[in-house]
């Protein structure tokens, strides 16, 4: 049976409403309002994890997002498991399912535990060392780290919740509702501004709206109850918008912010469905605001990480706000006043106070009387060396320091306690100022960065900007907002503060011992296991860098980055060094400022609205014909149109032989289309083509082939000249948007001087495509007034037509080797004439045919395709395509990269045709390409880009690049795979009439 | 996330924007007249600049309008923005 420290009905609970939930299996309560963190300590239980290297006991050691040690695995095994969080930002509901994560088997009894023995085998830099050498051992390493080590364990079901993106637009944000944040929200909204108030926690008033002291004064009312009125009257106010469970997650340039909106996590489960759980809220303020406060120091010092050692002001967070006494023998360990604080708070709630050590000598302040007439014992001058305590903290080490902090003397007094609060001072929550592109400046006084130089629109202000107690903040945020705001005056000017803090503070970073360093473990980082010691071996083993120290000894590099200890690793490395802190720098802080879930990052973008999807106009007919779709960028394209029980390859192959033998039919609608104006027009595509465009006559069509300034191909396609001024050129379906971003780049910026206008036309048509021996008589059919007689209208030509009363463009261009006809008209038109077709093509077996057997048709007459058989490496020569490169024009655009020393080598990767010699083995596309199988390491000599059986033909064909494979035509090369070697033959990338008899069949 | 200023549209989001790489670069009117070297120059050569640097930028997702900008790349302040054709209001 576990205990009861539940001491007093804290600010945030509702005792008349209890709550059940499991850690580890077991069932505890809590109430409404307790974190999981408080409900846990309210139990007794301080052990909920394992740390990553040596899986030491790890407890709760703090009560915010900070926190290092605590974090869960919530509801393992279902959809909703959430591994890394926070047992401090977790609120309690019925049903709640916790556990540890990062022990195995479980966490009382953890065989990781063993590395904490062999800790001397496990240095600075351990993961870099072992495993460099030698190389074929990670294979060992790798299973027991992989068992041992790790960060909780991912879902592997669908995410079954909702989230949502949103933009927000402000004048001012404020960051943190805290009592700067709330301040700031009242004298912004008040002065007109559109305010939003963010906080991350479910509450507002940060760490004063539980300070109910006598010792803390705004206009006679104890502070608390001062700012709780002012929430109050806050909440009322037009223009300012709260979101609490909001925490800010990313600062970018130009005030642009990513806070992430928590709305369902506190929820039961059974409460959440159809409700969004996270938003990602995008801000865009005019002025930002940061009010986010400061963290709390740990103090180092050796096995200073024992579940039961916390924050002190944690302890007092969970005394007044949850009214959970984290231990019943208590003792604080401090540098400086805040520690006395927390001792107010529990001397109020009755609850035990063995001690207080304190590292000052002389310490005066109405705080400590207080705490002495009390009769606490207090060391002054004195620190904790060591503790113990395997799972739970139970006894202390104290002595005296020396005079200079640099040693500790006299005799050693152990004192037992359950709970150890450790206060060494406040660091500035300067994350998100520094990730916005922020310099600090380093504070000598109290040692602590603060903002310096401000890179937007924004202030700091607060404990995030090193004001931490309560006069110096009321003195000062009413000054500095008249100034920031532009305003006359606040209704803040003249609050009467009083405030019993004393600033002074005896910083040591790294605590003496009267062990040597080397014998000692003082964690610096407790996620990431680092110590002083690891710092200082970094440090000797040669790293200066403070950013080459981190990565080396891990230190905040995880989950929590670093946000107690950071400081202290500095303040180590730069008294080791010997190198003044400001001088030093700091790490740099990283979004986001706590971890953000995957669902929240991708928003609605899941699923069908992954991304956009373009249909042709005919998409409804492939549909209804059972096409099987093929994503082209974004584009569905019908894939192949498979009959009962016919796979791809049967499919695929009765599609081939019908388009050759009678009469095929291609939807080509989603082929990039951009209409050219203007008198230059020819002159435009002689710059942009390899080839020649001014002798092209109106009404005839031209394949181009268009370059990189680099000299490779980057796109192809037919261009029609319909009229004297006036082209449709058409790009890959790929292509399109690139091919035009390229041209319009060209006009505008290199000849402005070109008449030539430019308009994406691509969803405008449908395009039809009818090949075949039988094509001639089907569209003779469907058009009856257009004459299709070769001499009237050859291969390469255009005509405009009628089909009734709708306009089409017919090209007669092919991309199968086939007579064939591309039919253009307006996209909603398309559908109808599809139909036509297939009607007029009925008594030819005339069939749809899709992207698969497009390409297989194509390949057999060896035509390309950019982006497959090319890749930006191949130039037109290298495509044995030297006949489209004009020796005549002057320019284009990629010509003279087509000399170059390296473009004309012989050698380089060349289109061939390739035929195995077993006439059914087909090849996989982007198999390697040797010659000689028993040289070591084997020379790759190319790779297979496009492979097919061909019915026609009646063998296996394909399409590779082979390092000088146009001399090769002939030659057997080999082609290597995972069981056997394939044996091929160069051969013309031409297999099927090379003559081009069939066009005009 | 810059708010960019595009000469013709006024103030948008970057995401509306595609970056073009180093400005005042002119395509040579002979380049079959250059040795490999000096068409190198042109093709490959770029300063990448930490400091104040000279940039194109297209309003693809816009007006479709090629412009240039003065960018401080250090703290990705943009000092001006201008036309095409226009001289650099700074040096
Ligand atoms: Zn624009």
């Amino acid at each position: 049976m576990t205990k009861n420290l539940r001491v007093k009905t804290g600010k945030a609970i509702d005792e008349t409403y209890r709550i059940s939930f499991k850690f580890n299996g077991s069932t505890y309560y809590g109430f409404k309002g307790d974190t999981l963190a408080s409900a846990l300590l309210a139990n007794d239980i301080h052990l909920v994890g394992r740390s990553f290297k040596y899986h030491r006991p790890r407890g709760i050691m703090t009560a915010g997002s900070e926190e290092p040690n605590a974090i869960v695995q919530l509801h393992n095994n279902s959809s909703r498991t959430e591994p890394n969080v926070r047992a401090t930002e977790i609120e309690i509901y019925e049903g709640l399912e916790a556990s540890s994560q990062n022990c195995w088997p479980s966490v009382n009894f953890d065989i990781g535990g063993i590395n904490n023995l062999l800790s001397p085998l496990l240095p600075a830099g351990f993961y870099y060392k072992t495993f460099m050498w030698p190389a074929s051992f990670w294979e060992k390493y790798e299973y027991f780290i992989r068992r041992s080590a790790g960060l909780g364990k991912s879902p592997i079901k669908p995410d079954p919740d909702i989230y949502e993106h949103k933009y927000i637009h402000c004048d001012v944000l404020i960051i943190g509702a805290g009592i700067s944040g709330i301040m700031a929200a009242k004298i912004a909204a008040k002065n007109g501004l559109k305010t939003l108030l963010v906080e991350e926690k479910p509450n507002l008033g940060g760490s004063t709206i539980y300070q109910n002291s006598d010792h803390f004064k705004i206009n006679n009312q104890n502070s608390g109850s001062w700012l709780e009125k002012e929430i109050n009257e806050i909440k009322k106010l037009n223009n300012l918008e709260i979101k609490t469970r909001t925490s800010v997650a990313a600062y970018h340039g130009y005030n642009f912010l990513l806070a992430r909106e928590n709305l369902t996590d506190h929820l039961p489960i059974n409460q959440r469905k159809d409700k969004t759980r996270h938003k990602l809220l995008k801000i865009r303020a005019k002025k930002v605001i940061s009010a986010t406060g400061s963290i709390e120091r740990p103090m180092i010092f050796d096995n200073n990480d024992r579940p039961g050692i916390l924050l002190s002001s944690a302890i007092k967070r969970f005394a007044d706000y949850f009214g959970v006494a984290c231990g019943e023998k208590n003792i604080l360990f401090t540098n400086n006043d805040s520690a006395y604080e927390t001792a107010i708070s529990l001397i109020q709630k009755g609850i035990n106070i063995e001690a207080i050590i304190d590292n000052r000598e002389e310490v005066n302040s109405k705080l400590i009387y207080e705490v002495e007439k009390n009769n606490i014992k207090i060391f002054k001058g004195y620190t904790v060396t060591d503790t113990s305590g395997y799972k739970r903290i139970n006894k202390i080490s104290v002595m005296q320091l020396s005079k200079d902090g640099q040693k500790v003397v006299g005799s050693k007094i152990i004192l037992s306690c359950d709970c150890l609060g450790v206060s060494g001072g406040w660091t500035p929550a300067v994350h998100l100022f520094t990730q916005s592109g922020g310099k600090l400046k380093f504070r000598e006084d109290d040692q602590v960065f603060i903002p310096n130089n401000y890179p937007s629109d924004q202030l700091s202000i607060g404990a995030c900007n090193g004001d931490f107690t309560l006069d110096e903040i009321l003195k000062t945020i009413p000054k500095s907002l008249i100034h920031y705001l532009d305003i006359k005056n606040t209704e803040y000017d003249n609050l009467e503060v009083s405030s019993s803090t004393n600033k002074s503070k005896r910083n040591i970073w790294l605590l003496p011992s009267d062990k040597i360093l080397g014998k000692t473990k003082s964690f610096v980082d407790y996620q990431n296991d680092a110590t002083a010691k690891d710092i200082k071996l970094a440090l000797r083993e040669g790293f200066k860098s403070i950013e080459h120290v981190k990565r080396y000894t891990t230190t905040g590099m995880g989950t929590d980055q670093g946000k107690l200890g950071n400081m202290h690793a500095l303040g180590i490395i730069s008294e080791t060094a010997g190198a003044k802190m400001g001088e030093l720098g700091t790490t740099t802080f990283r979004p986001p400022y706590t971890p953000l879930t995957f669902g929240t990052i991708v928003g609605r973008n899941v699923g069908e609205y992954f991304d956009i999807i373009r249909k042709t106009p005919l998409h409804d007919w492939h549909l209804d014909n059972k096409a099987e779709f093929e994503n082209v960028g974004q584009w569905k394209r019908a894939w192949y149109y498979p009959k009962e029980n016919e796979n791809m390859h049967d499919a695929v192959q009765r599609e081939s032989k019908a388009a050759r033998e009678s009469a095929g039919i291609l939807d080509a609608s989603t082929l990039g289309k951009i209409d050219i104006q203007g008198t230059d027009a020819s002159e435009f595509l002689n710059r942009v083509y390899t080839n020649a465009w001014s002798k092209l006559a109106v009404g005839k069509c031209r394949y181009g082939l268009m370059l990189n300034e680099d000299g490779m191909v980057y796109d192809d396609g037919v261009t029609t000249r319909l009229g004297e001024n006036h082209y449709i050129m058409t790009t890959t379906t790929g292509g399109a948007a690139n091919v035009m971003g390229k041209l319009e780049d060209y006009l505008q910026t290199e000849w402005p001087e070109l008449d030539v206008y430019l308009t994406s036309v691509t969803d405008h048509f449908a395009t039809v495509s009818v090949c075949g021996p039988n094509s001639k008589k089907i569209v003779s059919e469907v058009i009856p007034d257009l004459d299709l007689s070769d001499e009237s209208f050859p291969h390469m030509s255009f005509k405009n037509a009628k089909i009734g009363k709708i306009n089409c463009r017919v090209m007669r261009i092919s991309f199968t080797g086939e007579h064939s006809y591309e039919i253009n008209v307006q996209a909603n038109y398309g559908k109808s004439v599809w139909e036509k077709c297939m009607e007029a093509g009925k008594d030819f077996n005339i069939t749809p045919y899709g992207t698969e057997t497009m390409h297989l048709l194509r390949a057999e007459k060896g035509f390309i395709i950019v982006g497959q058989d090319t890749d930006a490496t191949m130039t037109p020569i290298d495509l044995q395509m030297d006949w489209i490169v004009s020796k005549k024009k002057y320019d284009f655009i990629g010509k003279r990269s087509l000399y170059r020393s390296d473009t004309i080598k012989e050698d380089r990767k060349q289109l061939v045709g390739l035929l195995t010699d077993n006439p059914n083995e087909i090849l996989e596309e982007g198999a390697q390409i040797v010659a000689d199988i028993n040289k070591s390491p084997i020379e790759m000599l190319g790779h297979v880009t496009s492979s097919y059986y061909s019915p026609n033909l009646q063998k296996s064909i394909a399409l590779g690049v082979v390092r000088g494979g146009k001399n090769m035509i002939g030659q057997k090369l080999i082609i290597p795979m995972e069981k056997k070697n394939i044996n091929v033959t160069v051969a013309d990338p031409v297999f099927l009439d090379k003559e081009n008899k069939r066009l005009n069949a | 996330m810059f708010i960019i200023n595009c000469p013709y549209c006024g103030e948008r989001e970057q995401s509306e924007f595609k970056a073009g790489g180093e400005a005042h670069i002119i395509r040579p009117k002979q380049p079959t007249e250059l040795s490999d070297d000096e068409w190198a120059e042109y093709l490959f050569m770029r300063k990448n600049i930490k400091g104040v640097q000279f940039e194109r930028w297209n309003h693809a997702h816009g007006c479709r309008k090629w412009f240039n900008m003065v960018r401080d790349t250090s703290n990705d302040k943009i000092k001006a923005v201008y036309k095409m054709g226009e001289k650099p209001p700074i040096e």
